[in-house]
Order: C-alpha cells, then sequence, then structure tokens
C-alpha cells in the first residue's frame, strides 16, 4: 500500500476516495436536514438517536479522518504542484476557454468549505454533540437544548447575515463539488469519451440537487422566522 | 496582396539553466503576415546579429508541424494564440499591427530553461525509455489479419500516437504535470493487443520515472486538453489512471 503515498496517482485516488465519501456523507446529512422542513418532531427524534450514543461517535470520528485524510493530501498536492510548477511564472496567463473556473480553484474553494464549515460546526455540534459529549464526561453543562435541533435551526437561520455566510458556503461548496465529482472519477479510472459527459451531467445534476436541499432548509426556517418573529442575530 | 505589420515583441532572454532571466523588447517593422512565427523570429535574430547582438535562442526543426520541438509559449498560450498547431506553423496573420507580442520558454521544474527561449525536454526521452519496447518474441512476420484489430481501437491507438512530444501539455499545466503526455504514450501501446502483454509493467514504469523527475500531480483541469497541438484527449488520463491501479491493485 506504500504506492498510495509514494506515486501521484496513488496521492490522487486517496483524494478521490476521500471526496467521494465526503460528498457521501453530504448526501445523508442533507436528507436528514429536509425532515426538518416537513415535520420538526420527526427532525428532533433524528437529534436524539444521533446523539452522542457510541456509534455516532465512531462515525464522527471515521467522518473527521476522511475530512482530515482530504484536506491533508490537498495541501501535500498543492505544494508539490507548485515546486513542479518551477519558480518563474509565467507574464501572459490566458486561460485555455473550456477550462472550469473551480478546477483551477479547487484550494481556494476548499479553504471556503473549510470556513463554512467551522462556522457550521460553531453553529450547531458545539451547542449538540459537543455539550452531550462534555455531560458524558461528568462536566456541568445544560444539556436541556442539546438534542433539540430545530431549535438550533430557528436560533440560527432568524439571523440575515448567518444566512448570507450559509448561503455563500454553499455556493463554494457547490463549484467544488461539481469539480470534484467528475474529477473523482477520472482520477479511479472510471470514465472515457463517452462516459466524461455522462459524469459531468450526472455529477452537475446531483451536487446541485443536495445543495439546493440545503439552500431550501436554510430559507424555509429564515422565512418562517421572519413571518412569525423579525430578524434576529443573537449568538 | 502584401500586407506588412509593425510589431513589439517581449522576449524571455536567459543566459543558462542557473542564470536569472528578463524579459527584451524588440520593435519589428515590416513583417509580411505571410511569414511564420518562427520565419519573424529569423527575422529578428538577423536583425540582431547584425547589430552585433546576441542572437535569442529558440528550439525548431521541422517547421511541419511533425517533430515536437518548436516550444514557445506566445501571449499565454503555448503554441501561440491559433488552435491545434504547433509553433511554427503559426502565422503573423494572427497577430494585430502594433501589438505586443509576449514569448516565454515552457516553464515547469521538469523542463529548465538551456537559454532563452530552449527547454531541456531530455525529462521525456527518461519516461519513454522507462516504458521500454515491445519486446514480445513474435517469430516469423504473422499475416496481417492474424491479430484483428477494431477499427475503433486502432483509429483511438492512432489518434494517441499522435503525441509529438512538444510538452506543451506541461507548460500549460498550472501543476506542471505530465499526465497527457504520459497517458498518450500509455494508450498508444493499451488500445493494441501487442502492447497488452506488458502494458502493466510499462504503466507502472513510466509513471514511477514521470514522479521522479519532478512532474506534478494532476488535478484535472483539462488545460493540457485545450492546448495541445494534436487533439490529444484526456480520455487518456483516465486510461492511465485505470492501468496504473490496475496493475498495483494486481501487484
Amino acid at each position: 500500500m506504500y504506492w498510495l503515498f509514494k506515486s501521484s496517482i496513488g496521492r490522487k485516488l486517496v483524494m478521490s476516495i476521500s471526496g467521494l465519501f465526503l460528498i457521501l456523507f453530504l448526501t445523508f446529512h442533507v436528507c436528514m436536514n429536509l425532515v426538518a422542513i416537513f415535520s420538526p418532531e420527526a427532525y428532533n427524534m433524528i437529534c436524539e438517536f444521533l446523539g452522542a450514543n457510541w456509534y455516532a461517535l465512531a462515525g464522527t470520528m471515521v467522518l473527521a479522518a476522511g475530512v482530515f485524510v482530504h484536506i491533508v493530501y490537498a495541501f501535500i498536492l498543492y505544494f508539490q504542484n507548485r515546486s513542479a510548477r518551477g519558480n518563474d511564472a509565467y507574464a501572459v496567463n490566458a486561460k485555455p476557454k473550456n477550462v472550469e473556473w473551480a478546477s483551477q480553484n479547487m484550494l481556494a474553494l476548499g479553504i471556503a468549505v473549510v470556513a463554512f464549515l467551522a462556522l457550521h460546526m460553531y453553529n450547531f455540534w458545539a451547542k449538540m454533540q459537543l455539550v452531550e459529549i462534555l455531560h458524558k464526561v461528568g462536566m456541568d453543562v445544560d444539556i436541556a437544548n442539546a438534542q433539540n435541533g430545530v431549535f438550533h435551526i430557528q436560533n440560527t437561520f432568524s439571523c440575515p447575515i448567518v444566512v448570507i455566510l450559509y448561503l455563500v458556503g454553499l455556493g463554494a461548496l457547490w463549484f467544488h463539488l461539481t469539480h470534484g465529482f467528475w474529477s473523482a472519477f477520472q482520477t479511479m479510472g472510471i470514465n472515457g469519451k463517452v462516459w466524461f459527459n455522462r459524469w459531468k451531467w450526472i455529477g452537475n445534476i446531483y451536487v446541485t440537487a443536495v445543495i439546493l436541499g440545503y439552500v431550501a432548509v436554510v430559507l424555509v426556517f429564515f422565512i418562517k422566522n421572519i413571518c412569525s418573529y423579525g430578524a434576529a442575530c443573537g449568538i | 496582396m502584401e500586407k506588412n505589420i509593425n510589431i513589439n515583441l517581449k522576449v524571455w532572454r536567459q543566459k543558462g539553466p542557473k542564470a536569472k532571466g528578463a524579459f527584451e523588447t524588440y520593435k519589428l517593422d515590416g513583417i509580411s503576415v505571410d511569414s511564420s512565427f518562427l520565419e519573424m523570429l529569423d527575422i529578428l535574430n538577423e536583425n540582431l546579429i547584425n547589430e552585433g547582438k546576441e542572437p535569442v535562442v529558440f528550439d525548431h526543426d521541422c517547421r511541419e508541424g511533425i517533430c515536437g520541438m518548436c516550444s514557445l509559449y506566445v501571449n499565454g498560450h503555448p503554441h501561440g494564440p491559433d488552435e491545434d498547431i504547433t509553433t511554427c506553423q503559426l502565422h503573423m496573420r494572427k497577430f494585430k499591427d502594433g501589438e505586443t507580442i509576449t514569448v516565454e520558454p515552457w516553464r515547469s521544474a521538469g523542463f529548465p530553461v538551456i537559454r532563452d527561449l530552449m527547454v531541456d525536454r531530455t525529462a521525456f526521452d527518461k519516461i519513454i525509455q522507462a516504458g521500454g519496447y515491445v519486446s514480445v518474441n513474435t517469430g516469423g512476420i504473422p499475416d496481417a489479419n492474424a491479430i484483428p484489430i477494431s477499427k475503433i481501437d486502432a483509429d483511438e491507438a492512432m489518434d494517441s500516437a499522435s503525441c509529438i512530444g512538444c510538452g506543451a501539455c506541461v507548460a500549460a499545466c498550472k501543476n506542471g504535470s505530465a499526465m497527457l503526455f504520459v497517458s498518450a504514450k500509455v494508450s498508444q501501446l493499451a488500445l493494441l493487443p501487442q502492447g497488452r502483454i506488458e502494458a502493466a509493467r510499462r504503466a507502472k514504469a513510466m509513471v514511477a520515472k514521470m514522479d521522479e523527475l519532478g512532474f506534478g500531480n494532476c488535478t484535472n483541469t483539462a488545460a493540457c486538453e485545450q492546448e495541445c497541438p494534436k487533439n490529444i484527449s484526456i480520455s487518456n488520463i483516465a486510461r492511465l489512471n485505470r492501468e496504473f491501479l490496475k496493475a498495483k491493485l494486481a501487484d
């Protein structure tokens, strides 16, 4: 398995598999989020079920490992590629047509996604699973709202600034994933002249559907809040 | 009708691989739009020699788009702004009167500058050598129809084989990756039954050599495919990934 670290194609394989794993996670995540639109009670049941039991914690650890591997390899590849480029940059750089903008800015988009992730973890994870974990290890924390997901959704998306940040973050994620999806299959060698456009279409439709799911949750709760309480930006 | 243009040339001058390079600007008047880009550079060099200055060093050989020696990065594009041609097939009619044309060498750690616009592309020869030969003993000459090959495969292998190894893919790649070149060279043999016998060893050896020589990791931007003078498709890269991963998993 040494070749996964040593060869360029091996390193790219790690990127593609960890990336597809994260897309799979995002799919489960959005399915659960959509439940909140239709039934807040059912969503809170999911929150309770996925609280801080050992299965959920193990799942979280695997997920965190996936994120970690993807980011570490991104930086390894970035620095290797920069040194392969050489020291002298071109004076004139014309972007060839038909080159996706996202494909040339994956690191910047990835960093934007990580910033978005940090905000998201602060808004939800720090108030839910983290509180439960702290409670389990015997710390004195208030767990009254730790499993009340809908409460946190309503709180977070009552603030227009947070809503805009989420929409921008989801936009960055859309660009990152539309390139990442077909790119992963290309790297794994499951691609060719015919499947090239198919993977691009499948990826674009799939990723757009996932991202629209997230956007729907943000907007539905924002509009509901505006109608019943007006905007509010408490922390 | 004869038409002449006046141009400004911004040319990269560099004494040697370790020396620090810089741009120098030259003015050229009365260049025929019917002349090729390299003929225009010949005129520039003749002027420079007549003025007692060092001529600009650049690579060229066949001047008909087959050998892959010419290698200029013109106005932000390998082989210039025209499509599907090499620099030697580029003509001055593609430029406007009074235009400033920027001419740079391929810039990549894998292709160090020898002098001015000439770069050392022996890295590509080393990758080819690492690939080895089709070294199967076939005995006497077999009948042409003894090994059937479908038209589709034959055409695709031929398309892959049209790579002239000029290095425009590396020059265009923001990652300095040589994947398009290596994938074309692996594909042209992997697609044919005669090349299948040693396909696994070849893919592993060529990728290992490519990595060893310091070329970057492909991130599928497809800039190489857009700038390739021979229209080599990145579906070759998918094939190389497949060949390499299959070979590694079979080990």
